[in-house]
């Protein structure tokens, strides 16, 4: 029996990206005949406007069996990427790996569990889905259930679930599938505090389990935490790799300096991206009301007279609300070097939902993309309902896929009444 | 804790251009494949008042039409058999087969989210929700069954080849969805295709005509279709209609063992890049 639970070697990852199609990746039958009839013996990725990205190069590691291994690196650094390959999800274009024991993905909790289905036939489907066979399923079967509290609903639809009991099932259920290699993403980490504190409880017991888990956060004290180890990410690849708190270290010192590498053709490089609260203080979770403040650290080696900004916050359902120096005109007047910019958006009344933040920088004539992203940082708003004068449980629920941006509106009902509705936090809440 | 010997080694490496369908690992997700064909059979009819009627709605409805309009206005002939009888014998295999193909042919879009996320072999998506028509079948056999009692047409001993015949329809199908499933990931032209190819490919089919009324010069070209032995088959074994036909029928193995074997070669195949693109 071998002590190594996971061992790669020169992996590497590529993407190609359609310069001028966008974001579009599928492929319409007319392209591909066009180019097929344009050069019939050509090969299709000889493709003029297509860009071959490395999201990973060159990376090796190993993993023995039982450790708990972080890995750290700022947005675009491939670590993503990386899980996804060791969770097969996606090919590596090059390399290989070798990984020994039954591999559990915790990508995202609640994967593969349908509304429409009784919470009792989402476990077995969701069991499944994770590579469980029924007779394991029915073995745990009570155990996830009760673990979930959720016995009463067992034959409801789980779309009429509260939020809570949802993330409880769908957690339940990834945590009774015992693998040997827990593969975990911090995009796990939705839901109230309450259940972030009892995933973490849960992760923690894994890994001091003697179980291997590969744990990808930005996070740095559940790292320093939950990790005995901790490899770090940098453009793609291995930039360091050793003992938790020497490389947290080197990581925030190089994220201090601005020391990361930033890709792409690019010529706007982003150096760091954070998020402020409204007493400046760096934050990833908000409560809905909070004033968002995003922070951007730039870098350019050219001159760009009257760039344009533009930052997006969007939520699954898509784009929820946006600064646009296109239309709004307040650009700088140039910009070179070094510099910060920030975008505040004041007493947001956002739904409890995780969101992304979207950037694209423009070129004065508003034609040229300098820069784009369709991420460059998280955030998670939390919150219960209740503490907005809300309905409780089946609100929290609601919250979760309702739009997610409520401005304060007034109801005028038949008898004259006018009810306001806003999601600022009531008295007794405070 | 002592930690247990490893049940599985992985290798993961870079996409291979042609690679066999693994079985032995479909094997051990057969209770995925089971699950998700039942998903498939319960999501369609949830919400619907009428619930399992529709499924014996659907082609009864149709035969009624078709008999209706070819049978009675436009006088087609039916061979032996009355016209509804014949008909509904034909659309037997034929919704097993367009149902097949309509489902699986969109089933990776719907399940976007499952492929992004976790690993599974994801044959088994479309796999399931090609065998999730047989349920839809069984129903549509009972009610034939019931259109044969009511007009109180004989049972023959061909009725035993019946089984062998559903095979045959299922191969024909799932190779053929694998093909447009797999392709629709690619280019969402299929999406669009698929309704049009389905029903030209229904006209050039014996569903509301007998083979019989097909020209002579046509025949060999028409029996290139691999459903016109699947349909005559059912035919013969279920009213007892013409003689079993040999050739056709060996041309819809051909064509379904090698259209199977061919659509699990191309869905290995693009399958290995679903998550970058889907």
């Amino acid at each position: 029996m071998t002590d190594i639970a996971v061992q790669v070697e020169n992996i590497g990852k590529a993407y190609r990206i359609a310069h001028s199609t966008g974001r579009r990746d599928y492929k319409t039958l007319q392209e591909d005949i066009v180019q097929l009839l344009k050069r019939p013996f050509g090969r299709s990725d000889t493709n003029a406007h297509m860009e071959t990205f490395w999201a990973l190069k060159d990376l090796s590691f190993t993993v023995l069996r039982g450790e708990a291994i972080g890995i750290i690196g700022h947005n675009g650094a491939g670590k993503s990427t990386l899980l996804k390959i060791l969770s097969r999800i996606t090919k590596p274009t090059e390399g290989h790996a070798k990984v020994s024991g039954r591999v559990g993905s915790l990508l995202e909790v609640g994967t593969g569990f349908h509304p429409e289905l009784t919470g009792r036939e989402n476990v077995y489907l969701n069991g499944a889905i994770l590579g469980m066979l029924r007779r394991d399923i029915d073995i745990h079967f009570d155990e996830i259930v009760a673990f979930a509290e959720i016995e009463q609903f067992l034959d409801t639809p789980v779309k009429r679930y509260s939020s809570g009991m949802y993330m409880r099932l769908a957690f339940a259920v990834a945590a009774h599938l015992k693998p040997e290699i827990l593969i975990i993403d911090e995009v796990l980490a939705v839901g109230d505090a309450a259940f972030q504190k009892k995933s973490m409880g849960k992760m923690s017991d894994a890994a001091h389990s003697g179980r291997t888990v590969l744990f990808v956060s930005h996070n740095m004290s559940a790292i320093e935490n939950l990790c005995t180890r901790v490899l770090w990410l940098d453009g793609g690849r291995l930039r360091a790799e050793g003992s938790a708190t020497s490389i947290v270290k080197q990581y925030m010192d190089a994220v201090e300096r601005g020391d990361l590498t930033t890709r792409g053709r690019s010529r706007v490089q982003i150096k760091r991206v954070w998020l402020q609260d409204e007493h400046g203080q760096v934050a990833t979770t908000f409560t809905p009301g909070d004033t968002i403040d995003i922070r951007i650290a730039f870098s350019t080696q050219e001159r760009f007279e009257q760039p344009y900004f533009s930052v997006t916050i969007e939520s699954r359902m898509g784009s929820v609300c946006c600064a646009n120096m296109v239309f709004d005109g307040r650009n700088p007047a140039a910009i070179e070097g070094d510099g910060v910019i920030g975008c505040v958006f004041r007493n947001m009344p956002l739904m409890p939902q995780p969101y992304t933040v979207r950037l694209v920088v423009y070129s004065s004539d508003a034609e040229q993309y300098l820069y784009e992203s369709q991420e460059i940082a998280r955030f998670n708003v939390v919150g219960a309902m209740s503490d907005y004068a809300m309905l409780g449980e089946r609100a929290d629920h609601f919250a979760q896929y309702a739009v997610p941006l409520v401005m304060p509106y007034e109801w005028l009902l038949p008898d004259g009444t006018c009810e306001p509705v806003a999601l600022t936090r009531t008295e007794s809440a405070r | 804790m002592t930690p247990s010997p490893p049940h599985t080694e992985i290798f993961i490496q870079p996409s291979k251009r042609w690679v066999g369908l693994d079985v032995a690992e479909l094997w051990r997700y057969r209770d995925l494949l089971i699950i998700l064909m039942m998903r498939d059979v319960k999501l369609r009819y949830k919400q619907t008042a009428l619930g399992i009627v529709w499924v014996v709605l659907q082609p009864l409805i149709a035969a009624i039409i078709f008999a209706i309009i070819f049978g009675r206005f436009a006088q087609l002939p039916s061979g032996n058999a009355p016209y509804l009888l014949m008909v509904f014998s034909g659309l037997l295999p034929w919704n097993l087969f367009a149902g097949a193909l309509q489902r699986a042919g969109n089933s990776l879009i719907g399940d976007t989210r499952l492929i992004s996320k976790v690993y599974f072999p994801r044959i088994a998506i479309p796999l399931a929700s090609s065998f999730s028509v047989l349920v839809d079948f069984a129903v549509a056999l009972v009610v034939m069954f019931f259109l044969l009692l009511i007009e109180g047409w004989p049972l023959t001993p061909n009725l035993l080849a019946l089984p062998i015949l559903v095979v045959c329809a299922l191969l024909v199908s799932i190779g053929v969805s694998l093909f447009f499933s797999a392709l629709n990931v690619y280019y969402r032209d299929f999406m669009y295709a698929l309704p049009f190819v389905i029903q030209v490919w229904m006209y050039a089919s014996p569903i509301v005509y007998t083979v019989e009324i097909v020209p002579e010069a046509l025949k060999p070209i028409y029996a290139l279709n691999p459903m016109v032995g699947v349909i005559e088959g059912f035919r013969w074994a279920l009213l007892g209609s013409g003689e079993f036909p040999v050739v056709p029928l060996a041309i819809s193995i051909l064509f379904g063992v090698g259209l199977f074997i061919a659509g699990t070669f191309v869905f290995q195949r693009v399958e290995q890049s679903f998550a970058d693109v889907i």
